[in-house]
């Protein structure tokens, strides 16, 4: 509409025509990865693009909640955890000594009996359309639930406790890898729909806590649930999506698995820079910078949040199980809150929240960043310790090496405050058109 | 109804067992957590974010503890106590200072600067990672016990019923924890109710604008808030840290409850955030408790049909985390007002 009307034209905030910051910014990650190529050799850089490119995924997923429509997901690493489960589920082989038994009929029951207790349970919540008084239908719900709840319980412990004895866990289902990143896909977005569902009507603070407590939830889970996913033993070899390292070797066969990656984000990234531009994109910003006025307009405020946190949520689970299958482990203990959440946090606040090519450079070049602080970490500890030693007699504690990887935390924590004073835009700041 | 359900003698032992495991250890989490759900609704109140650095906070004060006990490991024999309990008085008052100081630091240019909540949720947890990133680096990621160079007290008591073997058990931590959790809630009324100071922080608490412009400092309210919710969190921390042992890696773990006990209690309100305490505490002491135990007596008078598995908990000790959760969303989605009445912000 705008081109047919000579009085309305669109201008950038930024008078240059050429993206000099831009320019600058993409330069000086890629002088880093060619550093890194030189330094550390071939198959280790390739691995970390590849490592990069999952995080950029869960990156885009956290910008959009985070810079799109300004909620905050504190719990990154739930849902890249269900992404790397769900991966591990479908693609690892089929285990004959669970299937063979009859084992998976009795899980089945046990299932089926969920499904009636909650039925029953529903049923029970309902009682008060029969003439019943409120008070007592509430309290035969919750005795029922209760009840009910215990005999599911004990009959699931049963039957879990019957896998893990005669066929240590149920295994995979031996399907193709993207099946499994799909539905670790879907598993994210759906349990983000159960939370955002419930959260998104309140203040983005509620929201934060939840997801905090969902991931953590989803961790003791994965640990503890010896029968689904072998807790703390580890599942490994995971299968690729390409050939593996077996067949290709090392550099050729991670720079097959990062074409795949790149062709990810690619799709992701020209999706989510249409979404952005679009009416859709232009309302989920109304609704971020003035939420009084939208719902004025008549915006279905609640249900444009849940839209775009469930689709960040998808966007974390793909990443995840992309991740996770190449890692080639699933280990439960193996997630982070650091590692999966609070990285991801500080490649969208540097880069630029809400500016998805911000947010891929954040993604890359905070990658760079954290893997090359670990060697240069224990190399300053060292320093430090025999410093002290030499000089002022110091003795060393025992596992220093540990300890000097926990000044990682203290950096990072450092690096969100200072970022949120100094730049809280970011690096590369969303770019707001003006009409006049 | 059987006649040995009336004795009494065979069941009084399932009883002690359920007084140990359900009433004591419930009161144990839910003084701490009501302790740090006080200091989560006072800033949440008074600054209107959620802040997520508190759990680091207690540790932070239980590492101070812990630093002081080191340094004079027998301060306490002087005087009859344990050490870590003679060494509160200054750690809350340096953890009060440090909490201060971060606020001067970190949330004071953003507050002037007038960002959204959750810029200052977010800038929290980068403040909870500074924490816990400074506390490992000195006390390493293991456990350590604040009984340096005492000895952790226990006390069994004997119920004076006949045929009961099994004791109540305390243990000394726990009986400070207690006496403890009653003084600081009464000077936390006594403060909020008589005090100048307190009654202006309520009125901060309840419309920071008419707050402003009836003349009330608010830079004083927002330190000496400050000051208290480091000073609670302090004994917290060394509390719970007495209670089990000294670990650097609790934050997300406790962070989860308090939580949830302050917006059960309904957010901004002080009381409401104890009893939310004491409500989480003891949710989690009768979800993990396995009630096989108290159904033992009945246990032969049952039909045949009916076989009790042995396990007989509503989650295992793995899940306790769910319990909180489920209690938030719970609120969340039937009261988000708390039982008490706070504040939806």
């Amino acid at each position: 509409m705008s081109a047919h009307n000579p009085h309305r034209r669109e201008v950038a905030v930024s008078p240059r025509s050429f993206p000099l910051r831009e320019w600058i910014m993409l330069t000086a990650v890629a002088l880093a990865v060619g550093a890194v190529f030189l330094s550390m050799g071939t198959p280790y850089s390739v691995r970390m693009l590849v490592e990069a490119s999952c995080y950029a995924i869960l990156a885009l997923g956290l910008t959009i909640q985070w810079g799109y429509a300004g909620q905050f997901n504190a719990g990154v690493m739930g849902f890249v955890a269900l992404g790397g489960f769900s991966t591990m589920l479908f693609t690892v082989p089929v285990n004959h000594a669970f299937w063979d038994s009859d084992l998976p009929g009795e899980l089945g029951r046990v299932l089926l009996y969920l499904v009636a207790a909650s039925l029953a349970v529903i049923a029970a919540s309902r009682l008060n359309r029969l003439g019943l008084p409120n008070w007592l239908r509430t309290f035969i719900t919750i005795v029922l639930a209760l009840v009910l709840y215990m005999v599911v319980i004990s009959q699931f412990r049963a039957v879990t406790d019957d896998i893990q004895r005669q066929a240590d866990f149920i295994g995979g289902f031996g399907m193709p890898v993207w099946l499994g990143w799909a539905v670790g896909a879907a598993l994210a977005g759906g349990v983000g729909y159960l939370i955002g569902h419930i959260c998104l009507g309140l203040r983005s603070d509620y929201l934060a806590i939840a997801t905090l407590g969902i991931a953590e939830i989803i961790k003791a889970f994965l640990k503890n649930s010896d029968w689904l996913t072998r807790g703390t033993a580890t599942v490994s070899p995971l299968p690729w999506p390409v050939p593996g390292p077996g067949e290709l070797g090392f550099t050729l066969a991670r720079a097959a698995y990062l074409s795949v990656t790149a062709v990810m984000i690619a799709i992701i990234f020209v999706l989510l820079q249409r979404a952005y531009n679009a009416p859709w994109g232009r309302m989920i910003r109304a609704i971020r910078d003035n939420e009084v006025s939208s719902a004025a307009m008549g915006k279905d405020i609640n249900r444009r949040r849940l839209e775009i946190f469930v689709l960040g949520c998808i966007l974390m689970g793909l990443g995840g199980a992309a991740l996770g299958s190449f890692n080639g482990l699933f280990d439960p203990q193996g997630y982070l809150p650091l590692n999966h959440t609070f990285l991801v946090l500080v490649m969208v606040i540097l880069g630029g929240p809400g500016n998805n090519l911000g947010t891929i450079f954040g993604a890359v070049a905070v990658y760079i960043i954290w893997i090359m602080s670990e060697p240069l970490a224990l190399y300053v500890m060292d320093l430090v310790t025999s410093f002290g030693h030499t000089h002022f007699g110091w003795d060393i504690p025992r596992n220093m090496e540990s300890r000097a990887l926990q000044a990682r935390v203290f950096v990072i924590g450092l690096l969100i405050t200072v970022v949120l004073r100094v730049a809280p835009k970011g690096l590369l700041p969303e770019k707001v058109k003006h009409h006049d | 109804m059987p006649l040995h359900l009336l004795r009494g003698d065979i069941s009084v032992n399932e009883f002690v067992f359920f007084i140990n495991n359900v009433v004591i250890a419930g009161s144990v989490t839910g003084s701490i957590y009501a302790i740090g759900a006080v200091g989560i609704t006072l800033v949440f109140g008074i600054m209107r974010f959620a802040h997520f650095a508190h759990a680091d906070m207690m540790t932070l004060g239980a590492f101070i503890v812990l630093l002081l006990t080191s340094m004079f490991p027998s301060a306490g024999n002087a005087v009859g106590m344990p050490t870590a309990i003679v060494m509160l008085p200054p750690a809350i008052i340096s953890t009060a200072l440090i909490a201060v100081l971060i606020d001067k630091t970190f949330y004071k240019p953003m507050r002037v600067h007038g960002v959204k909540p959750i810029v200052m949720v977010i800038a929290s947890l980068g403040v909870t990672l500074m924490l816990q990133g400074l506390i490992r680096l000195f006390t390493g990621t293991g456990s350590q016990s604040l009984y340096v160079d005492d000895r952790k007290e226990i006390f069994r008591f004997a119920v004076p019923i006949e045929g009961v073997r099994m004791p109540v058990v305390l243990t000394e931590p726990q009986i400070y924890l207690f006496v403890l959790t009653v003084i600081a809630v009464t000077a936390l009324h006594l403060f909020l109710s008589r005090s100048r100071l307190g009654k202006a922080m309520r009125a901060m608490s309840d419309n920071p604008d008419l707050a402003r412009s009836s003349g009330i400092n608010t830079n004083t309210i927002v330190a000496v808030t400050w000051m208290i919710v480091g000073g609670l969190a302090t004994i917290a921390g060394t509390l719970l840290a007495m209670d089990v042992t000294f670990k650097p890696d609790l934050s997300f773990h406790i962070l989860l409850p308090i939580f949830a006990a302050a917006i059960v209690g309904g957010v901004g309100q002080p009381f409401g955030a104890i009893a939310g305490g004491f409500v989480v505490g003891f949710a989690e002491a009768l979800a993990v408790f396995n009630w096989n135990v108290l159904l033992r007596p009945v246990h032969d008078s049952l039909p045949t049909w009916l076989e009790l598995p042995s396990n007989l908990a509503f989650v295992g000790t793995e899940y306790k985390i769910v319990v909180p959760f489920f209690i938030l969303v719970a609120i969340l989605v039937w009261r988000p007002t708390g039982i008490f009445k706070g504040k939806v912000i």
